[in-house]
């Protein structure tokens, strides 16, 4: 157990300490490829507490970082351009709040429908919304439409400068930690095991007393929030938002993160999403193709690796 | 005696087959009454619709002077209604603890608690242990529940329904599947909830029920056709020609 920390603590310093250390030897292409580890491992870490602790398979959480980014580039763009003069800003606060706020009154409503089915219907329908949200930004023209919108201001926080890269990765890296230590607190509260509960035994759980339908939106909330905290860093980080960060494919790559590290883990996600990147990043330069061998990856572990990378630390740690 | 449970002309079909056909049944405060009848009798269905799983077609189902009919399932627990089930239905992902915790903590109100660690709630987890002990699970329970015999998992089954400290009881075939000697437990354990708590039991081991129960109903073809007392239903001549047969 003791090994298993320390190995997970220096991966976490890696992912921390490398980026800056490279980008001081002059490489800054190493920290812009962590700042989006860290984006995307946040977003990872918001779909594990449904898709891991709670046993919700959403294939549509690619919206929610779409809407955090759109919560972005709206505000920036109308503050350039007029009109829409209550959200027009390039406050972060308003932005990031805004981004949070839609992403919950989304995953709300969407989770009142969503929730009432299960399985592969859930599946689907959580699909259908986060497609709606893809063809409704497609439709929209004064936003780019499938064009997409250039951000051209990044948000603006007291003390931090968005523009600069190091302060950039160093706010999502410790946005990164901040949230993975949040859903690891809820995994070990009251709420996460009802949650656990509900995911090992729905019906058992409402015999006991338990509107598990509150539960599990409470949870699909929560979740839907922090994806949308995420896309807001995003936006921030691409300064260009599009409809195609919302496509299904996102979703899934997202899914895929969860489940090669390691679903209803605190660990798993961050280590699919480093496995992700970095197996982007290198196999792309190989070929083309890069999705075929990352097939065949997710389903060597998905097979034969129980419990996703995430499993394998203790081991790696135990030889000596 | 006060009347707890109270069924008037409860009435359920699916399709053309009457699970439910205008079933009355009382049950005392206090007492154990038994429910037998012949396989597809109804009787699972029935116990379904006293813990709010199925829904009636027609008829009122009241506990305790309220009507509870059209009352959600997840509710009915928090008047002091516990159920179990036929079938284990457990949370076999977790501890032995982990589930007797759930049960408890179900009727101490919400469950958002998001921040305070769960370990941290020693009353419950105390309250989890003197339950586990009362089922004789004390030493298996940090065991995950995949991993326990049948006849443990039959006991967790009842110590849930017992955790939650309902005034009345639904067991649904506890025996079911259980060893000679596993039944003889489980009879005994049985016996000391007896005049503790209000228990409609379903059972197909005759000699469990009629050492038990205070009263007998007996059910064919989703109807109740005699309850009485256990001399009484042995000797009843419908109850001999429909159930019991010829001995």
């Amino acid at each position: 157990m003791q090994k298993k920390v320390f190995v997970q603590g220096l991966i976490l310093a890696a992912v921390l300490i490398l980026p800056l250390l490279l980008n001081y030897m002059g490489h800054p292409f190493y920290l812009d490829l962590a700042t989006r580890l860290c984006i995307l491992a946040i977003a990872a870490v918001g779909l594990n507490l449904i898709l891991g602790y709670g046993g919700m398979i959403s294939f549509g959480h690619a919206a929610y970082l779409g809407l955090g980014a759109y919560a972005v580039g709206i505000p920036a763009h109308h503050w350039l351009y007029g009109g829409m003069d209550v959200i027009a800003t390039t406050n972060g606060f308003v932005q990031f709040g805004l981004a949070l706020l839609v992403s919950g009154i989304f995953a709300l409503l969407t989770g009142l429908i969503c929730l009432k089915v299960k399985g592969v219907y859930f599946i689907m329908i959580t699909m259908a919304f986060a497609q709606m949200v893809y063809y409704l930004f497609i439709s929209i023209a004064e936003y780019g439409g499938d064009d997409g919108l250039v951000i051209d201001t990044r948000s603006e926080f007291p003390l931090v400068n968005f523009d600069n890269s190091t302060q950039l990765f160093t706010i999502c890296a410790v946005s990164l930690f901040f949230v993975m230590w949040l859903v690891w607190r809820i995994s070990k509260s009251q709420f996460g095991m009802v949650l656990a509960g509900i995911k090992g035994n729905e019906q058992r759980m409402i015999a006991m007393g338990y509107n598990t339908f509150v539960y599990k939106l409470a949870a699909y909330v929560i979740s839907g929030m922090i994806c949308g905290f995420s896309g807001a860093l995003l936006g921030n980080f691409t300064t260009f938002i599009s409809p195609e960060m919302i496509d299904w494919a996102r979703s899934g790559e997202l899914m895929f993160m969860v489940i090669l590290g390691g679903v209803a883990t605190t660990f798993g996600p961050i280590l699919g999403a480093i496995t992700f990147i970095i197996l982007e990043e290198v196999l792309s330069t190989i070929t083309i193709y890069w999705h075929l061998p990352f097939g065949l990856l997710l389903i060597g572990v998905v097979m034969f690796v129980k419990g996703g990378l995430s499993a394998l630390i203790p081991k790696v740690g135990d030889k000596e | 005696m006060t009347v707890l449970l109270s069924v008037s002309q409860l009435h359920k079909s699916y399709g053309g087959v009457r699970a439910t056909d205008d079933l009355n049944l009382d049950v005392q405060t206090g007492e154990l009454h038994a429910v037998i009848g012949p396989n597809g009798a109804g009787k699972t269905t029935l116990i379904s619709q006293l813990s709010g799983n199925v829904f009636p077609d027609s008829g009122t189902i009241s506990f305790d002077g309220n009507d509870i009919t059209h009352m959600m399932e997840h509710a009915r627990p928090h008047l002091g209604i516990a159920r179990t089930y036929q079938i284990t239905s457990l949370i076999n992902s977790m501890s032995v603890i982990g589930n007797l915790q759930l049960a408890i903590q179900a009727k101490q109100g919400h469950s958002f608690k998001f921040w305070k660690p769960y370990a941290d709630n020693k009353d419950v987890r105390t309250a989890a242990y003197d339950c586990a002990a009362r089922v004789d699970l004390g030493s298996r329970a940090e065991i995950q529940v995949a991993n326990l015999s049948h006849g443990e998992q039959r006991r967790l089954e009842v110590a849930m329904a017992l955790a939650s400290d309902a005034r009345l009881l639904l067991l649904d075939e506890p025996l079911a599947g259980l060893g000679p000697e596993e039944a003889s437990d489980m009879i005994s354990l049985l016996e000391t909830l007896k005049g503790q708590q209000t228990i409609v039991l379903i059972e197909h081991d005759m000699d469990a029920v009629f050492t038990l129960a205070d009263r007998i109903s007996v059910m064919v073809y989703g109807h109740i056709i005699a309850t009485g007392y256990p001399d009484h239903i042995r000797q009843n001549q419908d109850v001999q020609h429909a159930y019991l047969g010829e001995d």
